[in-house]
């Protein structure tokens, strides 16, 4: 920042009496705020994860019994099929975007994003994309070819659902591709003085290494999503056999960007709980540099790895070695980031809060995800398991066991910040051990049918899997239940909850040094930073300003590493100051 | 909100901070070009994805183009492809003009990348329409009318852009050589298109 644009930060008057107070109105309409569009991402992305849910509920049903006895294999398979697109591209992605537009000004100490009004724009993407995906449901044609869209079976099959899934995911992944740049712009641009790449909070490196995968792999589905619908709509043929095509190809061009894609889902988790476990074990972060180059390492690998979806598409012997090789070293950043958690966990002094049960349920279950992945890059053993429900556990121990629990876990640290009010800990509690108990009991015994052969995406399925499918089923009402002690906690807490103050829980990172909820520019004065972001009990730390400061920003909050040491132009004139 | 206490005079800087809520979001001039440069970024990987799968079908093809396949006129396209580099050295002058505060010069400069632009296109539209081959011959009839005309596409947003800059440029100093962005952002999107339409002729007509 230049000399001018700090004058012009410390000169900002104060905009808030009522400290970041808005109408509910605010949130139903175009607004360029990023704490705004935050809260509207995270909302609008909840709703959608609730419809997810709904059909998956619908689909477990389905499985509960050998038999199709309660929807038709068509419902069937646009179910499946929707409750995976609307889980990735409506639910975990922007999800991921909306603690992202929330917290990287706020972590950096800017007012804004860089492009506010493309930020509102990437964000009003979402719900006709949305809108336009479930309303396939109506038009009575949904898309049924299974997430991946697969042709030459995406062409042949419902002609309409496959346009309208086509048109949501470009729309969603053009969205996303806006957001990433508004977050690549930001955080290389607008961090505070003082704050280099190395003081930035993890949060921000993960989002940092998550925009830059985006940028690089979303474009490359939209080209053969481009593609595709030419094939669908104008009667070419590239991905279709019949006509000279190459179904393979769709295939790389997806996974291009599908791999990618769950390190786009699974990054700013792994970064919101590099920020939940040291501020509630109450100790430097372990590995600060190993977090945050770990984050450019998984980018980078899991741009080269695509193929290890296709080892029973064909492709040649000596591609699958490398494409196994490439995938099992993703195992190591991955590793150093859980060993480092494990580390600032150790000797803490831990405090059992929901958002820190969240983010040790994440580390967890997400272990568990990641050594089934490492099974399943071997080749020989994804051949064995390659479409069968051993797949389907995997995937489901690391996008929920590993990213919904990451977005539960960051929504109840941000809770105060967001909201200005603290959540029921007793309810978040309930909503932990329920969704753990739904989670475990709905996805480990996939493990067991996959090993044992059952396919995935069948509506139909040999008898002796039944009792495993029923208990399957059970872990997955469990699951729909849990969302209920959350959602009534959260809209209660929101409108009556204790007032949260600016940092309920001692922590050091900017966005904590503000009013909670944030004033419309976010901060008052220009803070000045004078620790790393993690410095728990370290001595610059414990000697900073007195605790239950009225007016944190000014002065620094609890434990502060922030003082709001007065620009001394500024200093010279006192009227500024007020 | 409070901005009305404050003195004018001492906020000179943050006149923007005017009384609605959404006044204080001015883009960033530096950030501008960046964020356009990063977005050019992702628009590659469309072309680099394009190109990836052409080379793909290419390579699984025993015959490339297939056989059948009426032989590319070269006269044409390759005027084309000088007249678009051109139009390149030529954007950049009025880039140069307008540093130089000549915003007559920018105009003219301006008018004349549009008008090849326009150009190109028009030849584009003229090779569509005496081409042999239709959207549906072959695997490569589909490839080279979908990258050109992707390609197509992007040269339309580009004229429009230089035109709509041209359009605001009749308020007097609505630019000037502190104040260029539209100016420039147009010039880096063109100097791209023209990158990336060097590529795709190579691959289509060359190769």
């Amino acid at each position: 920042m230049t000399q001018a644009q700090l004058q012009e930060t410390a000169n900002t008057p104060a905009l808030n009496e009522e400290p970041g107070i808005r109408k509910w109105q605010d949130y139903f309409g175009f607004n360029t705020d990023h704490k705004v569009i935050g809260i509207q991402y995270l909302v609008t992305t909840f709703i959608f994860y609730c419809m997810g849910g709904v059909m998956a509920d619908l689909v477990r049903t389905e499985l509960r019994t050998p038999e199709t006895d309660f929807v038709t294999p068509e419902v069937y398979n646009s179910l499946f099929t929707l409750h995976a697109t609307i889980m990735i591209f409506l639910w975990i992605v922007p999800a991921g975007a909306g603690f992202a537009n929330y917290l990287i000004p706020l972590m950096i100490g800017a007012k804004d994003m860089a492009f506010p009004r493309l930020n509102a724009v990437a964000f009003w993407m979402i719900p006709p994309a949305g809108i336009l995906l479930i309303s396939s449901l109506v038009v009575g044609d949904a898309p049924d070819a299974g997430w991946t869209s697969y042709p030459p079976l995406s062409l042949v099959t419902g002609q309409v659902g496959e346009g309208i899934w086509i048109m949501s995911v470009l729309l969603l992944g053009t969205s996303s591709i806006l957001g990433a740049i508004n977050f690549l712009v930001t955080l290389l641009k607008m961090r505070i003085p003082g704050m280099g790449f190395n003081q930035m909070p993890l949060f921000c490196w993960a989002m940092f290494a998550t925009s830059a995968l985006t940028l690089v792999s979303t474009p490359v589905l939209a080209a053969g999503l481009i593609l595709l619908s030419f094939d669908l709509i104008a009667g070419t043929t590239f991905f279709n056999p019949t006509g000279g095509g190459d179904p393979v190809v769709y295939q790389h061009m997806f996974w291009f960007y599908s791999h990618p894609a769950v390190y786009i889902m699974i990054l700013p988790f792994f970064g919101a709980i590099s920020e939940v476990i040291p501020v509630h074990s109450r100790k430097p972060v372990f590995g600060y540099k190993a977090i945050a180059y770990s984050s450019l390492a998984i980018s980078f690998l899991g741009l080269i790895v695509w193929a290890h979806h296709m080892f029973t598409s064909g492709i040649p012997g000596w591609l699958r070695m490398f494409f196994m090789i490439t995938t099992m070293i993703i195992a190591v950043p991955t590793g150093i980031k859980i060993f480092s958690w494990l580390a600032t966990m150790w000797g803490g002094k831990i405090r059992l809060t929901t958002a820190m049960l969240f983010a040790m349920g994440f580390v967890g279950t997400f272990v568990i995800g990641g050594i089934s992945g490492v099974m399943l890059a071997a080749v020989p053993f994804d051949i064995h398991v390659h479409d069968t429900y051993f797949v389907v556990a995997h995937l489901h121990y690391v996008l929920f066991g590993g990213s919904v629990l990451g977005i539960y876990s960051a929504i109840y640290h941000w809770f105060p910040k967001m909201t200005g009010r603290m959540i029921n800990e007793f309810w978040g509690k309930v909503h932990f051990t329920l969704t753990i108990v739904g989670l475990n009991m709905a996805f480990l015994p996939m493990h067991k049918l996959g090993m044992m052969g059952m396919n995935r995406r069948v509506a139909q399925y040999d008898p002796k899997f039944t009792t495993l499918n029923e208990i399957c089923t059970y872990g997955a009402y469990i699951l729909a239940i849990s969302t209920f002690p959350f959602i009534i906690n959260a809209i209660w807490s929101w409108m009556y909850g204790p007032k949260a103050g600016n940092n309920p829980w001692d922590a050091l990172t900017l966005e904590w040094m503000t009013t909670s909820p944030p004033a419309i520019e976010n901060f008052d004065k220009l803070p000045v930073l004078a620790t790393g972001p993690y410095d728990y009990g370290l001595e610059k730390a414990k000697e900073d300003v007195p605790l239950d400061d009225p007016n944190p920003v000014l002065s620094g909050g609890p434990n502060s590493v922030l003082r709001a040491e007065p620009d001394p132009k500024v200093a010279a004139n006192p009227e500024d100051r007020k | 909100m409070q901005s009305q206490t404050i003195d004018p005079a001492k906020t000179a800087l943050n006149h923007h901070h005017a009384a609605t809520t959404e006044a204080h979001h001015e883009e960033h001039p530096d950030h501008r070009i960046f964020g356009l440069i990063v977005f050019l970024i992702a628009e590659g990987m469309i072309f680099l994805g394009l190109f990836g799968a052409y080379l793909a079908f290419r390579a699984t093809l025993p015959a490339w183009p297939p056989e059948g396949t009426p032989e590319l006129e070269l006269l044409l396209p390759g005027v084309n492809t000088v007249n678009l580099i051109a139009s390149s050295f030529v954007m950049h002058n009025a880039d140069t003009a307008i540093k130089k505060n000549d915003a007559r010069g920018m105009r003219t400069w301006l008018a004349i990348t549009a008008a090849m632009g326009i150009i190109f296109l028009l030849g584009q539209v003229y090779e569509y329409t005496h081409l042999e081959f239709g959207l549906t011959t072959n695997l490569f009839a589909s490839a080279f009318y979908v990258l050109t005309g992707f390609h197509g596409l992007h040269v339309t947003i580009g004229v429009v852009a230089i035109l709509a800059v041209l359009w605001r440029s009749r308020t007097k100093d609505h630019y000037n050589s502190e104040k260029h962005f539209g100016i420039e952002a147009a010039e880096i999107y063109w100097h791209f298109v023209d990158v990336i339409w060097i590529i795709l002729f190579g691959l289509l007509y060359l190769l």
